[in-house]
């Protein structure tokens, strides 16, 4: 590119993205401190909220209960947490695009039909019998993609009818089937209820996570400073992964103390870590969350909008699927119950508490990982407490719309400070 | 309706040509038999009324509407522009009016939307460097490229907006109502601005109301009135009464009534005869019917 305006001179002392004069200038370890103070007061909360939630939670709930904050119980907790909070991932995803998705519940309870149907009645090998449940996901997904792109229906409606309807089918679909036994023997139980990670593989991850955590952002920082811009302090970059380290190894060693981490748990991570690094290093994940921001400019700037829409509901189809499979396995048993009473609106409760916004265009992958934690942490404390689920749904009710009312407040805050 | 086709100056070469382009909506004719041509390093205003086809020639022209008849030619070549994207392979850019910026996305993620580098492992500190080279090519005031767009100013957005039309080396960028929501200082900016695109060769249509603005940057001034060619002018031999002329259709329109009104109103407040000052108030009335009718 030609240019006749000469350009701004450097000036060698600041990183080439610091220069205008108006930027305070914040370094080291105390202005990234200083800096985060600032977001948080300007309504761009973030976390902090879900984890002081948490925080508050743990603590009543023990105080309630000597039991809850036992090894044992958390353990319980996260592999509980795993196939709701899969599905959650899943719904983070709809409502980063500003859509909804009513009808995980029933896509999970009928993929789960499906697989109990084929493996156990008609004696499918497992593995193909799982992805056939997941393909089913799929394929729903991709049905609501389709109308919402071609006919306009509101997603809210499309996915109401699906819930209706694939209720409809998973009960057609049992019919004089009552419940179906998975056996115990069979890899999914298995994996749903005992294989956990040795103690020695635990402890690798926590230095595998904290490693690469640190080898990320080195590599970032220098591949910045190389380019001329400014970069972490390393310090602060050594800071965070030792902390991290410190953190997720405490809480490794504590699970451990009981049978440890669950590997359903450590799939539930997997899937989001992948689904992090999709959604904020992939063009995919830049199209999610223009899309949710402003649609018409998202179209506008070539991203195929439709395809955004279609692929996110497929996603989420496809994780509701997995949840359903996992959930039914960690039951060992398939029945017409499968996936309804509190799975949907929990899911869709989990995603919304962790952060992610009704509006569309804010929130991670992490909000599926706290919110169901804070959802499972409330259901689990008041079933010790021997409270039945008339208290669980008054005080996840009272949870969600507190969190969505401070969605709705910080959002005020951040359009007042600018920060959309 | 008259039509003033100017033949090319000296070498001049057209980028882009428009000829005999129609568009429909149904029974309404928006656009009918519209010629444009516009050059590299020239500035371009189109100027019209409300509803005179301005926002459709630029949807057709940036790929969102189709054209039902008529020739597009970039380059000298026969182009068909069935869809955004094929608007910006061809190297014609658009700033619509509403910007088209996602509020929660920052600077470096506006300017690359849908054309981010690396797409399975995107590259950031590339897409900074280069987001930070072009907004100082533009002189652009922006502190910082991390902040989201929500907490820019008009006029910053407005640059953004520009700077992303830029990102592809267009050939041709076309500013819909650039200065329309800014202020005096920013206004002036973003003027300078349009003047930086025509220094490095860029072929500029702008769409503008403002006609202190157009007669400030425009080379060329193409009117349009009611979807047709309304006459074609340089911008040095015209007056602000004759581009209005142009606008909206004859002498005796909305404007020079107004003015003609106020001189009767004075000549009866000082004559003190009700006779003349009944006259001004019915011209008034009938000229605005006629108008209608001529509308619908």
């Amino acid at each position: 590119m030609t240019s006749t305006i000469p350009a701004v001179t450097p000036k060698p002392t600041r990183p080439s993205d610091l220069q205008d004069e108006r930027l305070l200038n914040r370094s080291g370890v105390r202005g990234v401190i200083a800096g985060f103070i600032d977001r948080v007061r300007s309504g761009d909360l973030g976390v902090l909220p879900v984890v002081i939630g948490l925080v508050v939670i743990w603590t009543v709930m023990q105080l309630l209960n000597r039991g809850f904050l036992s090894a044992a119980n958390l353990v319980n907790l996260l592999m509980e947490s795993s196939a709701t909070g899969i599905i959650a991932l899943g719904i983070v995803g709809v409502l980063l695009v500003a859509q909804i998705d009513l009808s995980v519940g029933s896509v999970s309870g009928l993929s789960s039909a499906i697989l109990g149907i084929l493996f156990v009645t008609s004696g499918v090998n497992v593995w193909i019998a799982v992805i056939l449940a997941m393909l089913t996901g799929t394929l729903i997904g991709f049905v609501y993609g389709q109308i919402f792109n071609r006919l306009g229906v509101p997603s809210f409606v499309i996915t109401l009818a699906g819930l209706l309807s694939f209720l409809g089918l998973q009960l057609f679909v049992l019919k004089g089937q009552g419940t179906i036994n998975l056996p115990f023997d069979s890899p999914l139980v298995w994996f749903a209820q005992l294989a956990f990670v040795p103690a020695w593989l635990s402890y690798v991850f926590v230095l595998l996570a904290a490693g690469t955590f640190f080898a990320v952002g080195f590599a970032k920082a220098r591949s910045r400073k190389a380019a001329g811009l400014s970069t972490a302090p390393l310090q602060l970059i050594g800071i965070q992964s030792v902390t991290l380290a410190v953190g997720l190894g405490i809480v490794t060693w504590y699970l451990n103390v009981a049978r440890g981490i669950g590997w359903m748990f450590m799939l539930f991570v997997a899937l989001v870590l992948v689904m992090h690094y999709m959604l904020t290093r992939t063009k995919w994940g830049r199209s999610v969350y223009a899309v949710g921001g402003n649609v018409e400019a998202a179209r506008r700037a070539g991203i195929n909008v439709r395809w955004v829409y279609t692929s996110v509901f497929m996603a989420c189809s496809t994780l509701a699927a997995v949840g359903g499979i996992l959930a039914a396995s960690r039951l060992a048993a398939v029945s017409q119950s499968s996936g309804g009473g509190d799975v949907n609106l929990n899911a869709i409760a989990a995603a919304v508490i962790g952060g992610t916004s009704l509006f569309g265009g804010r929130g991670t992958a992490f909000a599926a990982l706290l919110g169901i934690i804070v959802i499972m942490s409330i259901s689990s404390g008041l079933t010790l407490l021997n409270l039945d689920s008339s208290f669980r749904f008054m005080v996840t009710g009272l949870v969600l719309l507190l969190a969505v009312a401070l969605d709705s407040v910080s959002r005020r805050s951040r359009t007042s400070h600018g920060r959309a | 309706m008259s039509q003033v086709i100017t033949e090319p100056q000296g070498v001049r070469t057209n980028i882009l040509s428009l000829r005999g382009v129609s568009k429909n909506f149904g029974a309404v004719a928006a656009l009918t038999d519209i010629h444009l041509d516009v050059a590299a390093g020239e500035v371009v205003a189109i100027v019209g009324d409300n509803g005179a086809g301005k926002s459709t020639l630029v949807k057709i022209l940036s790929g969102v509407h189709l054209p039902d008849a008529g020739t597009i030619t970039f380059e000298d070549k026969d182009v068909t522009i069935p869809d955004p994207t094929s608007a910006l392979d061809l190297g014609i850019a658009t700033v619509f009016q509403d910007l088209a910026l996602c509020d929660n996305l920052n600077v470096i993620d506006n300017l690359f939307l849908g054309r981010e580098l690396r797409p399975h492992r995107l590259d950031e500190v590339a897409m900074e460097t280069r987001s930070w080279e072009l907004l100082r090519q533009l002189s652009a005031k922006i502190p910082s490229v991390r902040v989201p767009i929500a907490s820019l100013s008009g006029g910053q957005r407005q640059t953004v907006a520009i700077a992303r039309s830029l990102l592809g080396n267009p050939k041709v960028i076309i500013l819909d109502e650039p200065t329309a929501a800014l202020g005096v200082a920013q206004t002036a900016e973003v003027l300078n601005l349009v003047e930086r695109l025509r220094e490095r060769g860029l072929g500029v249509i702008m769409i503008s109301h403002n006609m202190a603005d157009v007669q400030a940057v425009a080379d060329r001034v193409v009117v349009l009135r009611l979807g047709r060619n309304n006459g074609e002018f340089n911008v040095g031999e015209v007056t602000p009464e004759e581009m209005i002329a142009a606008i909206t259709g004859a002498t005796d329109n909305a404007v020079t009534r107004r003015t003609a009104n106020i001189d009767l109103r004075a000549r009866a407040e000082l004559s003190g005869d009700p006779a003349l000052n009944s006259a001004a108030s019915d011209s008034a009335s009938q000229g605005s019917a006629t108008n209608e009718g001529t509308r619908s």
